[in-house]
């Protein structure tokens, strides 16, 4: 059994951390490591018979987590404070927008840059608002501020100079030019209203919003750790809500997301043991394609599968643009590196 | 990996794989004295490896890496492995290192009384610590010292001193061969030469000390004596410590009441004899 699979199995609680050999923790922490999920495991066997140093370092992460969840909710009151005199209405997305709402998922999960989406309209007002507040471009290579503004769906990223935070100001939740166009005026007209004055998407968008990112955007990069979101988000939402499963299939068929949403609950359910509604429980040979790519670590963290992890890189790109675009895209790129 | 080994350094145990032989037998060698246990789950991974196959072998160049991974970070040759090897676990205790308030800084203890010395590479607070901890002082480290959260100690991390260039044969002059690694020439930080701690160093690495003096050395130029307000001093280490802002309130409190209650000066020296008469009289003036 690979390192991969003991970290998958201890989070879905299908393992006792009291079964492991000393040794094997080495491989866990590797793998935790790598998919930025080391305070998420620590959380999860908080209460767990662990060995001495393990125990320790994870009351390590646990304390630190804490502090960095602390200083992203600081960063999205930044943002706030910086466009709400403008009249700027903006939504957190992602690890911000769990931690600003309390879901499970934040529970020590680490949180990278601040991502916000505002409408459409709304975006040189935004961009203007937060350069004056301090944030400044991260790059001023032409070509690539041309292809965040012409085809991406969101600016390019900015960086505030005194706290060294990146924000990403996102208009939609997939690129302009990829085969799927979500409805982001829906996303932002249905937001909800948290504690400090924030915003996030409703609990359906939000989820759609969590496949999407996984399945219909990125290579799967960092993939455990968004399944794990999605896996905390329907669990929750499905407690709360007995006809969540439901609306959520509205939702994602208003954004043209049904296909990543399924995707994304049937490897929940095969990784981290999440209980779907009937009609939900198919099954589809192209998934073991995503297992594997999702568990492709080795117990030094590092990628197995290369040629793998290529396709699904190749593949994120396939989706984002038509064939030519591609072409004249990576085109660009190449001769940029020579 | 192909070759692993494991290393206990004060509170952090490493575990450390290669794709050569040969840094990891020279990392076994400079760490022989101490304690081991190969059951303990590893605190940070180091991994020393080539970014394209080939590289193994064809003019082999030694890429460092591991829990955390440094875009630009410049490979080595296999020749300087142990320079490789060095780096990458300094890289990854000063990025994931959280239980303790981490200074770039030297340390040496006296009396259950800790002396820390704080600046650039270059200002000699290598060498002094090297030098001290071949007197009456039990050397704590020349790269990092740990400040407990909670209660103010400094904590002991005795790698093997990095001694550079002109303190190679200062050193060297004093100390049995036997506790010397190989000589690396021309590396991106001039000549390199290892120093294995004293025995007694590495058998007390885990008694915490107070902190009793800081210093801010700097070689070269007259001998003098500049005290420092607690302001500056906190501003200096906040710059000296890898992992302030991550801490959060507690890196904060820790770093507060160090230069609250530790006097701080900075000195300069023009040569190794002068550094440690200045550590020797603040110390003495200090402690009294």
């Amino acid at each position: 059994m690979s390192a991969a699979d003991i970290f998958v199995d201890l989070l879905a609680g299908r393992r006792e951390a009291a079964t492991l050999a000393p040794r094997d923790w080495d491989g866990v922490i590797g793998v935790a490591r790598a998919e930025a999920m080391l305070a998420t495991l620590a959380h999860r066997l908080e209460d767990a018979a662990l060995p001495p140093p393990v125990a320790a370092l994870f009351a390590d992460q646990r304390a630190a987590a804490k502090v960095a969840t602390a200083q992203a909710l600081w960063e999205a009151e930044m943002a706030r404070r910086a466009l709400a005199p403008e009249g700027i209405e903006f939504v957190l997305l992602k690890g911000a927008a769990y931690a600003a709402a309390g879901l499970s998922c934040s529970v020590g999960r680490q949180i990278g840059d601040l991502d916000i989406l505002v409408l459409a309209l709304d975006i040189r007002r935004a961009e203007n608002a937060l350069l004056n507040a301090g944030w400044e471009w991260v790059r001023s290579d032409p070509y690539d501020d041309h292809y965040y503004r012409a085809h991406m769906h969101e600016l390019p990223p900015m960086i505030h100079k005194a706290r060294d935070r990146m924000i990403d100001v996102h208009h939609t939740i997939l690129p302009r030019t990829h085969r799927i166009t979500p409805d982001a005026l829906a996303l932002v007209s249905d937001a909800v209203a948290v504690d400090g004055g924030h915003a996030v998407l409703c609990p359906a968008d939000m989820t759609v919003h969590c496949a999407a990112h996984m399945l219909a955007d990125g290579d799967l990069q960092g993939g455990l750790r968004n399944l794990w979101d999605f896996h905390c988000l329907t669990r929750d939402f499905a407690a709360a809500d007995t006809g969540f499963w439901d609306r959520l299939d509205a939702r994602a068929d208003l954004h043209g997301l049904r296909a990543a949403l399924r995707r994304a609950a049937r490897l929940a359910r095969d990784l981290y043991g999440s209980v779907l509604p009937s009609g939900w429980n198919g099954q589809d040979s192209g998934d073991r394609w995503y297992r594997r790519r999702l568990l492709a670590r080795d117990d030094w963290g590092r990628v197995t599968h290369p040629l793998l992890e290529q396709a699904f890189y190749i593949r994120s790109h396939w989706l984002r643009m038509p064939p030519m675009m591609l072409a004249k895209h990576l085109w660009t790129k190449w001769r940029k590196r020579k | 990996m192909k070759y692993v080994s494991r290393i206990a350094v004060g509170p952090v145990q490493f575990r450390i794989g290669s794709e050569w032989r040969e840094p990891v037998a020279a990392l076994d060698r400079l760490y022989a004295a101490y304690p081991r246990d190969d059951a303990r789950p590893a605190d940070a991974t180091v991994r020393l490896f080539a970014a394209r196959p080939w590289r193994r072998w064809l003019r082999p160049s030694v890429h460092i890496g591991g829990d955390f991974v440094v875009p630009d970070a410049l490979p080595l040759p296999l020749s300087m492995g142990l320079l490789a090897a060095e780096m990458a676990m300094n890289l990854q205790v000063a990025l994931g290192w959280r239980r303790h308030l981490l200074l770039h800084a030297s340390a040496v203890a006296r009396d259950g009384r800790a002396l820390i010395m704080s600046g650039q590479s270059g200002s000699g607070k290598s060498t002094l610590a090297a030098l001290l901890g071949e007197g009456a002082w039990r050397l704590m480290g020349d790269e990092f010292t740990l400040i407990d959260l909670a209660g103010g100690d400094a904590l002991a991390f005795p790698r093997a001193v990095s001694l550079k260039n002109q303190a190679i044969a200062e050193v060297a002059a004093r100390v049995d061969p036997a506790r010397l690694g190989p000589l690396m020439t021309g590396t991106p930080k001039g000549d390199i030469r290892h120093l294995i701690p004293r025995a007694d160093a590495i058998a007390a690495m885990h008694q915490p000390v107070r902190p009793a003096l800081l210093l801010f050395p700097r070689f070269g130029g007259e001998t003098a004596i500049e005290p420092m307000g607690e302001g500056e001093a906190f501003v200096r280490l906040t710059e000296a410590s890898t992992n302030y802002v991550a801490l959060g309130e507690a890196g904060f409190a820790a770093l507060t009441r160090l230069v609250r209650e530790v006097p701080a000066f900075g000195i300069s020296y023009p040569d190794s004899a002068a550094g440690i008469a200045l550590a020797e009289q603040l110390w003495a003036e200090a402690t009294q």
